[in-house]
This record gives structure tokens, C-alpha cells and sequence, in this order.
């Protein structure tokens, strides 16, 4: 039925990358069956691939140089951090560093103790995210109402970040008092049903990183960012609950 | 620390390696990379939040690596290809590397700059054919033949090499 066409040198280099679609995939895959110099070829890449790989890879859990490490530390003013806790962020990176491991990915560089509103937000979450009937006050449908209304309760503009790239949607919000301040909540969820909320309140306007708090039910990520504080809270891995964070964060910021 | 600044932090690890990779010499390439967190942190301002920061420093650490080498070249220094076996560094104290590892190190030195350079975004970071073309500030077919044409000339270059030819090895005792 189908005639397998000339597979060209550019097919078998996209073929080791992960370049081609399933169909094109396929194509090659049955044109390998039938040409061994052509598969020989293929090995021989991959195993080029993975001979860089025993060669480098090495390097980056190396313990950083000095003068690397500090590099954060050495940023001024605008981080927001007073200095000594710059240098103590460039002395846990240097122990981190020297650890072989990068915990950065878990989020947060220095563990102080965790704000009250994190754990608001996460008692938050796991109140109304198991929710059926009632999860939220106003529903997506009515998003434009939503966020002007918060807006006009937390004292500034804000909005609802779009996390459709990883595949969540709105499903609405919420106005919550929280020691008769108030914040919002945005709760989002995937085909799946597994939903996040997002959190904010007044910050005191020192952005911060991302830091992690890990709870038995839930996990929430939290900072800083112009003049919210924002708490990310789902129940899902780490990593996973991180690229939301950083999608949130990209969302908000743009 | 802000979370733009935490951001590029979380990308050391991948740049060191990829300087590792251009510049092969170890300190060489830490100064490659410290130069390009600087820079980066400069202009923290221009990266785009929700664009692809690792891209971006990417660009960055290739673009101060070229201007280095073409510095070198009008200077007539001589390009740091000839190889010269480790015996310090990341690696530790130098173990008996696979022989196919050492090879891929002598090869990987004697190919041109663009073609190794396209071997290591795309065999060793990982990055799409796309993300190498914006990096490299070319069309998605260059970066396919630097590839092809990078991967023909490794595949001779470790041939031969195996044979007992072509290898350019100065020995430090």
C-alpha cells in the first residue's frame, strides 16, 4: 500500500533526535528493516550521543567555583535580600554544590520558616478543591466579573494566569478573609478532574524565590512578585507542581 | 534573589557542561560561563518571561565563545585543538576513560567549530532542531547539515582513530 520512499540521511539524523512525527517515524523504522547500513549508521550516532553524554555530563554535578557560586550574592540592592542573607544563599549553594546535588529544582535556597499564608492557602485548597457541587464563588464563565471584583478587594489590579499550556483550566475563584485581610483564590483543573489553586494576598514587596512547602495532603510553591504574594498549591510531585509555579509565574509577569 | 534570577541559577549545571563541551578546557570553560551569568544577569531585563530561558543563555554563552575564538585567530594565537590528556579537573584524577570516551574527545576537537557546536546543542543538550537554529541564527536545513556532515566527519575522525592514524596526541608525562 504504501511505497516506502527514499529515506535520506536528514530522515535518519531526524529519526535518532526525535524530529519526526509518528508516520515519518514509522517510514523509517520500515525502511531499517530493509537497510542494515542504514541501521549500523543510526547505532553509531546514538552511541556518539551517549559517548558525549559519559564525557560531560560529569561536570555538572561538579562542585561550582567559588567565584560562581557567589555570583547572586554579589547582585546589589534590587534582589531584595538584605546582604547577609545573600551570603548565606551563596554559602548553601556552595554546600549544595559540594553535595553533588541541585536542590534548586525542589525550589527555595534558603529554608526559613514557612508564612502563616502558605498554610492558609494550603488549608485553602484542600477545602475547596474537593469540593463537587460549590468549588467556587463565580464560575470561569463569568471571568471578566471574577477577577474585577477581587481586584477591587485586594486593592490591585490583578489577574488570572492562563495555564493552558499545561493543560488546566479556570474553573473560577473565590474572595477569601484571611485575619480581616483579604485574599483571592483561582482554582484551576485538568482533563483529569486533579485540580490547583492559585493564592494571593499583599505582599511587603520583596520579591522573592520560589520556596517549597510540603504537606502531607498537599504541596504548595510560593514568592514574592511585584505586590502579591502568591502560594501555587496542588497534590502532585514536586517537579510536576513546579512547572505549574513557573507557568503562573510567566503568566502573571507578562 | 529574585525568581527570574533563581531561574537562570537552575541552568549552571547545563551551561557548564555545554562550555565544557565548546571549550574543552576546564577553567576555560568556567570563565565562559561566569561571563555569561554576567552578562545574563545584566539583562535580566530583556528575557521575556514564559520564553525559553535556557535558549536564551545558551546564546549568550555561544555568542562570547565565537567572539574568543575569532579574538584568537586575529591575534594568530594558536586554537587550543591539540589535545592534552586530563589529569585534573571535574573528572577527578585521571581514571582509565573508555577508549571509545577518549576517542569522541579527540574527535570532537578536530571537527569545525559550527559542526561541533550543532553535535553538542542537539546530541548532548537535547535541544530541537528549531531551538539550535535560533541559537545559531540560521535556517533549520544549516543546522540539519552541520549535523549530518558534524556526525560523518566523527564516525571517520573515530574510525581511523582506532586504527592507529590521524590522532593528534601530545602526551603530558
Amino acid at each position: 500500500m504504501t511505497h516506502p520512499k527514499q529515506i535520506t540521511d536528514c530522515d535518519l539524523n531526524a529519526y535518532v533526535d526525535g524530529e519526526l512525527d509518528a508516520e515519518a517515524c514509522a517510514a523509517v523504522a520500515e525502511w531499517l528493516e530493509n537497510h542494515p547500513e542504514d541501521q549500523s549508521k543510526i547505532a553509531v550516532y546514538q552511541a556518539q550521543n551517549r559517548a558525549m553524554h559519559d564525557l560531560f555530563d560529569p561536570v555538572m554535578a561538579a562542585p561550582l567555583p567559588v567565584e560562581m557560586a557567589q555570583i547572586m550574592a554579589t547582585r546589589p540592592a534590587h534582589t531584595g535580600l538584605p546582604v547577609w542573607a545573600q551570603m548565606v544563599a551563596a554559602v548553601v549553594l556552595l554546600m549544595m554544590g559540594a553535595a553533588g546535588g541541585w536542590g534548586l529544582r525542589a525550589g527555595g535556597v534558603i529554608s526559613l520558616e514557612t508564612p502563616a499564608y502558605v498554610q492558609r492557602a494550603v488549608g485553602a485548597h484542600l477545602v475547596y478543591a474537593a469540593e463537587v457541587l460549590h468549588p467556587v464563588e463565580v464560575r470561569a464563565d463569568q471571568q471578566d466579573h471574577l477577577v474585577g471584583w477581587l481586584s477591587k478587594r485586594l486593592g490591585a489590579p490583578l489577574k488570572a494566569p492562563f495555564l493552558g499550556a499545561l493543560g488546566y483550566t479556570l474553573v473560577g475563584g473565590r474572595l477569601l478573609e484571611e485575619e480581616a485581610k483579604p485574599a483571592a483564590q483561582f482554582m484551576y483543573e485538568d482533563a483529569t478532574g486533579r485540580r490547583v489553586t492559585v493564592y494571593l494576598r499583599h505582599g511587603d514587596g520583596k520579591d522573592t524565590a520560589f520556596k517549597f512547602y510540603g504537606g502531607d495532603q498537599a504541596s504548595a510553591f510560593y514568592w514574592v512578585d511585584g505586590p502579591f504574594a502568591y502560594a501555587l498549591t496542588g497534590d502532585m510531585s514536586r517537579s510536576d507542581l513546579m512547572d505549574i509555579a513557573h507557568l503562573v509565574y510567566g503568566e502573571i509577569d507578562s | 534573589m529574585s525568581a527570574k534570577q533563581q531561574l537562570i541559577l537552575a541552568e549552571i549545571p547545563r551551561l557548564r557542561r555545554f562550555a565544557r563541551g565548546l571549550a574543552r578546557d576546564p577553567v576555560l570553560a568556567d570563565d565562559l560561563v561566569q561571563d555569561c551569568l554576567e552578562r545574563a544577569l545584566k539583562r535580566v531585563h530583556l528575557w521575556q518571561s514564559g520564553t525559553n530561558m535556557r535558549a536564551w543563555l545558551f546564546t549568550i554563552l555561544r555568542n562570547l565563545y565565537l567572539n574568543q575564538i575569532r579574538k584568537q585567530a586575529r591575534r594568530g594565537m594558536e586554537m587550543p585543538y591539540d589535545e592534552i590528556l586530563d589529569t585534573a579537573g571535574a573528572m577527578g584524577p585521571s581514571q582509565e576513560q573508555s577508549l571509545a570516551v577518549r576517542d569522541m574527545k579527540q574527535a570532537l576537537a578536530q571537527l569545525p567549530t559550527e559542526q561541533r557546536e550543532t553535535l553538542l546543542l542537539v546530541g548532548l543538550e537535547g535541544m530541537s532542531y528549531k531551538e539550535t537554529a535560533e541559537i545559531q541564527g540560521v535556517p533549520v536545513g544549516t543546522v540539519m547539515s552541520r549535523l549530518s556532515r558534524g556526525r560523518e566527519a566523527l564516525r571517520q575522525l573515530m574510525e581511523t582513530g582506532k586504527n592507529g592514524n590521524k590522532t593528534k596526541l601530545r602526551r603530558v608525562k
